[in-house]
């Protein structure tokens, strides 16, 4: 049977000694905390089943950084790399692959330009194309063609927000899911901005919505605090993987108690 | 000397990089090359027509082989006498059998993620076919596809359930093919990849 994922997340970014992961970390026995490549191939270790570099920096500095970081990364880190963050072009999801990534994630440029989700997954094959999908409750029920129930009991519909969650853009979250798995999308990376660093675990009415309404997997974003979380994703959310930042960074959950927490659980996850 | 056919499709950094680790590795799409290999790995990612057309010049090579040769994902199917992804077209037909769509019932496709391999073999192999996965312990690998390689029994050496029970690994006389990927499965894929330049070797 097929395993749930747990994916962590790396914000990758530029400071005055070169790359680093942003958030910080107390990783005993590792040389450099800071370097993505050395964080990347602990979190391979622990049993982390994929990896995603974020980049934050999305400067053209920093993409040709990212690029240095995929090459040394892909030439010691055997599972799937997913590289996000300022990608515009065709141009830029080829040089990323080339340079040793398996997916790339899409996701303002896809709301800008919804064609380049079909052009990329055309050309490189849905397999490597996941758009990631920001998005926020929205109480102006007029607003919204689908009206979702809280836990709380309240109403609610999750416009999508871009920009890092700066600007929304009046666009419903269900049927802007629906839209880009018919674009060729080969996965979902969902982001509520309501529970994204909170540490209250995940949205689930709206990440259990989108993977009821679409066929292909869902990726659980944003939120998580506690073990019991990513049960929640998994089990209520019917998220196919989940993925966390700092709490791995600042070693609150390793990989493994997660796994371990799952397996007794019932959920099947690979160890 | 192992030799990867490089026909034009996907990335194949990750393969050469696993490879690299256990022997010297051509990324080559010289014939000649390929005919003094060791071994020959056919990688693939991406859809089967374009695939064959780009195979065509390596066909005859691949179907004479006489070293091992191991298919991964696509790779494996174009072992198949037909594939039904974009119409219906025709593979290598080096082991008999037909690549399908899974159907809708068996849930989210791509079929994508870490999934278990259960090794087995048939009166048709000796024990010696389970070779590929000596020394592996858990069972999980990395797979991504929408279709999947149905052949005869005597073929499999690995079946996976995913909705239904599929073969994941399959092998005839000096062929081996995988349907998942052993350059994206952890530790699992790296031993794998270790157990077949050893076989490379030893042939």
């Amino acid at each position: 049977m097929l395993a749930k994922r747990i994916i962590p997340c790396l914000d990758v970014t530029l400071d005055e000694r070169g790359v680093r992961v942003v958030k910080g970390v107390e990783f005993v026995n590792l040389r450099d905390a800071g370097d993505p490549v050395e964080l990347a191939k602990r979190y391979d270790e622990e049993g982390a089943d994929e990896l995603v570099f974020l980049d934050i920096t999305a400067s053209a500095h920093g993409r040709e950084t990212m690029i240095d970081v995929v090459e040394r990364t892909a030439e010691e880190v055997f599972i799937p790399l997913t590289v996000g963050g300022g990608i515009k072009s065709i141009a830029d999801i080829a040089s990323l692959l080339n340079a040793g990534a398996d997916k790339v994630s899409i996701n303002t440029s896809a709301v800008k330009n919804p064609e380049i989700v079909r052009d990329a997954s055309q050309i490189f094959g849905s397999q490597c194309i996941v758009v990631a999908i920001d998005c926020r409750r929205n109480f102006d029920l007029n607003k919204g063609k689908n009206i979702i129930r809280l836990e709380d009991g309240r109403e609610a519909w999750y416009e999508v927000v871009i920009y890092g969650g700066r600007k929304p853009t009046g666009i419903d979250a269900v049927e802007w899911a629906k839209k880009v798995e018919e674009l060729g999308a080969g996965e979902i990376l969902l982001t509520s901005m309501n529970r994204d660093g909170t540490k209250e675990g995940y949205d689930i009415p709206i990440t259990k919505r989108i993977s009821e309404e679409v066929n292909i997997p869902v990726i659980a974003s944003g939120g998580v605090g506690k073990l019991e979380h990513f049960y929640e994703g998994f089990v209520h959310g019917k998220a196919d993987a989940c993925l966390a930042a700092s709490v791995f960074h600042f070693r609150e959950i390793t990989i493994m108690e997660v796994k371990e927490y799952l397996r007794k659980r019932g959920v099947k996850v690979r160890i | 000397m192992i030799a990867i056919i490089n026909y034009g499709v996907g990335n194949l950094k990750s393969i050469r990089k696993a490879v690299e680790k256990f022997d010297k590795t051509i990324l080559t799409s010289n014939p000649e090359i390929i005919n003094e290999a060791e071994g020959i790995i056919l990688p693939g990612v991406g859809a089967f027509k374009p695939a064959m057309d780009n195979l065509k010049k390596f066909k005859a090579i691949i179907k004479n082989a006489e070293v091992p040769v191991l298919g991964i994902c696509l790779g494996m199917q174009l072992f198949a006498d037909v594939s039904e992804e974009g119409g219906i077209n025709e593979g290598l037909g080096i082991i008999e059998g037909r690549v399908v769509r899974f159907p809708k019932e068996v849930g989210k496709i791509p079929h994508m993620g870490w999934n278990e391999v259960e090794f087995s073999y048939s009166n048709s192999h000796s024990e010696d076919s389970l070779l590929i996965f000596r020394g592996i312990e858990n069972r999980y690998f990395y797979f991504v596809h929408s279709y999947y390689y149905k052949t005869k029994e005597e073929y499999v050496i690995g079946w996976t359930e995913y909705g239904i029970r599929f073969p994941s690994a399959i092998m005839k006389d000096n062929f081996i093919g995988v349907q998942f990927h052993p350059e994206k499965s952890g530790k699992n894929g790296l031993k794998l990849i270790k157990n077949f330049v050893e076989l490379c070797k030893s042939y």
